[in-house]
């Protein structure tokens, strides 16, 4: 089985963003810019089944600027096979990235797509379920553990009650939340592979589809900052508060 | 001229960082109240390191290492620097003399060390022998095929841990024009031989957790077996192979001042006084533009030593230069960060203090401040016969 784990460039986590001084977006001029962290769960997932043995291959592909390579050469240097840059220097919306990954699989026709649950630039949380849609098939999102069988896959989803596990069919699309692995470290002799790993250049136009905008950002700001909490003299006066003021009760 | 480096050497960079922030520095402050590096913490890192092919990354591929070529490897230690000595020390370099063992020694000392099986130190330092090295007073006499050794070593980097010790000891004296000059032999001396003792050394205001040692001999016994390279022909070896280790020094100086710098320039954005960010007096601001100034000149420095060795150029100057003032900088950029801080970068709260300690001995170690001028000035005077 072809694993394909699709990865994004975005601001480091450890960034703090900046909004631009009109608005119009984040500060992305000389900010440090990682894999996506869900991601990198993502990678890790693939390259763990297929040490495992339940798959041959992990191909990981990035929508995104020319940039986008170094994400992918991360990729390839925790141990992915080889990579695919869909280039484009547009803002590729969710819906846009579904179709142009669900050209991806038709190509390379994997038996399981392992994507992060979202992005933490955008936050979406779509890509995944709306290329399960468009594929018509099944879906196991925010996987906390994944485990293959011969035709089927058992995903463990965190869900806001506990845990569901489900089984669904393959091929499936899987979303990976934060407590399914940790990933690991590059390798020093995979580091010095990666660059010898293949990679193939393609652009959305490849797969028919267009970037054009849907979704139209009306303001960036940046959230309200922590407000001075107040002392209260007794429990009879924060009931009251929560009552009156807090609006909780 | 490229001042670039390549995408193998920026994730190299990105995930010794990621290693030091991740597997180093949640363990910093317990050592640091310690003195001590817990062993399994220390076998931990050792064994992540080897996972990651990270360990002897210094030595080429044919004896088991990664090969690294010396810039890539001078990037290894800055990231490095940035951590706990203590810990860091298992990360695994050991020491680039080893090349120079026999065929019959790889399998004794090459191989293991850079497996992680056996861990080295080096030995060079006595009470009576610092800077002037060759004053040194242990001295090997023949006996037959062996040699007796006697004397006393100190400072003697984490040979706490060290399963063998690489010594330079006197084997003779010869008549030179400026008098009686010692002859030295390298050799190697395993941990437990009869008459070698390793010793606790003192307790040292750099570097809590990274312990010196004095190293004792008492009639011990070595056979000529143990002599790294030739006899007679210490300094000759230590020239060859540890001309470099003065840029691991440098580079872990700009490494650490880099971490520091990113505390004293939150800090300078975070703390408010007056109803304003401190940041925003020039008494703050410029103390931050000149310590960024002076961190990024060592850092140029020491890459520019670590580039011309791999270019096989002269280098000796260079490195000595990249040692000066890469240590000397990480003193004021430490000194300028607590300043910063105010009272409360003394407090042990805060890794600041620990910083400024730990910048200390940089300026002493691997030849001082002063040993460097020397070798500085003597390249730019030599050629005039002065």
């Amino acid at each position: 089985m072809k694993i394909l784990v699709p990865v994004k460039r975005v601001v480091d986590y450890n960034v703090k963003i900046r909004v631009k001084p009109d608005g119009s977006g984040v500060e992305l001029a000389n900010v440090k810019m990682s894999m996506n962290p869900f991601d990198e769960i993502s990678v890790e997932e693939a390259l763990r089944l297929k040490e495992a043995g339940k798959a041959e291959e992990v191909v990981v592909v990035s929508i995104g600027p020319a940039k986008a390579e170094e994400t992918l050469r991360t990729a390839l240097a925790m141990g992915a096979d080889r990579a695919i840059l869909v280039e484009t220097d547009d803002t590729v919306e969710p819906l846009a990235v579904a179709k142009i990954l669900k050209g991806v699989v038709e190509a390379e026709n994997p038996g399981l797509v392992i994507v992060g649950k979202q992005a933490i630039d955008d936050d979406a949380n779509q890509t995944g379920q709306m290329l399960a849609a468009l594929l018509g098939w099944a879906q196991g999102t925010f996987a906390s553990k994944v485990e293959i069988g011969a035709d089927k896959a058992t995903v463990t989803r965190e869900v806001d009650g506990g845990l569901q596990t489900i089984d669904i069919k393959l091929p499936a699309v899987v979303t990976t939340d934060l407590r399914l692995n940790e990933p690991r470290y590059a390798s020093l002799p995979n580091i010095m592979k990666a660059k010898k790993k293949p990679l193939d250049k393609k652009t959305p136009a490849d797969f028919n589809v267009s970037t054009a905008a849907r979704l139209k950002v009306l303001k960036t700001e940046e959230p309200e900052g922590r407000k001075a909490g107040v002392k209260v003299k007794s429990v009879a006066e924060l009931v009251e508060k929560l009552k009156t003021e807090a609006g909780v009760l | 001229m490229h001042f670039g480096l390549t995408e193998e050497q920026e994730m190299i960079v990105s995930t010794v960082r990621n290693f030091v922030e991740t597997e180093i520095y949640p363990h910093e402050n317990e050592v640091e109240r310690t003195g001590i590096v817990p062993k399994e913490i220390g076998q931990e890192i050792k064994r992540k390191s080897q996972e990651l092919g990270f360990f002897a990354c210094n030595f080429p591929q044919e004896v088991g290492g990664a090969g690294l070529d010396n810039l890539t490897f001078t990037l290894v230690e800055r990231e490095l620097g940035r951590a706990s000595m203590g810990l860091a020390a298992y990360f695994g370099r050991p020491s680039g003399i080893l090349m120079g063992c026999n065929d019959e020694q790889r399998e004794r000392y090459l191989i293991p060390a850079v497996k992680g099986d056996r861990f080295d130190a080096l030995a060079m330092t006595e009470p009576d022998a610092g800077s002037d090295v060759r004053g040194m007073k242990c001295f090997a006499k023949k006996d037959g095929d062996d040699w007796i050794v006697n004397g006393t070593k100190h400072f003697i980097s984490h040979a706490d841990i060290a399963d063998f010790v690489i010594v330079f000891i006197a084997t003779g004296e010869e008549q030179t024009p400026k008098g009686p000059k010692k002859l030295i032999t390298c050799f190697l001396v395993d941990r437990g031989t009869p008459g070698f003792e390793i010793r606790e050394g003192y307790s040292s205001v750099s570097h809590r957790g990274y312990h010196n040692c004095i190293l004792n001999f008492t009639d011990c016994r070595l056979p000529s077996a143990q002599i790294l390279g030739e006899l007679h022909k210490g300094f000759d070896l230590a020239n060859e192979w540890l001309y470099g280790t003065r840029l691991t020094v440098a580079a872990s100086c700009v490494g650490r001042a880099r971490r520091v710098f990113d505390y004293a320039v939150s800090y300078a954005a975070e703390r408010k006084q007056f109803g304003k960010p401190i940041g925003a007096n020039q008494g703050v601001s410029f103390k931050l533009a000149d310590m960024i100034t002076e961190i990024d000149a060592a850092d140029f420095l020491t890459l520019h030593g670590a580039w011309r060795l791999d270019q096989k150029l002269p280098a000796n100057r260079e490195i000595a230069s990249a040692k000066l003032y890469a240590s000397e900088m990480l003193a004021r950029v430490t000194d300028e960060a607590i300043q910063i801080y105010g009272g409360m970068g003394l407090m042990d709260d805060l890794p600041l203090a620990r910083f400024w300690r730990d910048a200390r001995v940089e300026r002493i170690w691997d030849g001082t401040s002063e040993i460097q001028r020397h070798i500085i000035s003597r390249d730019l005077l030599r050629p005039f016969g002065a």
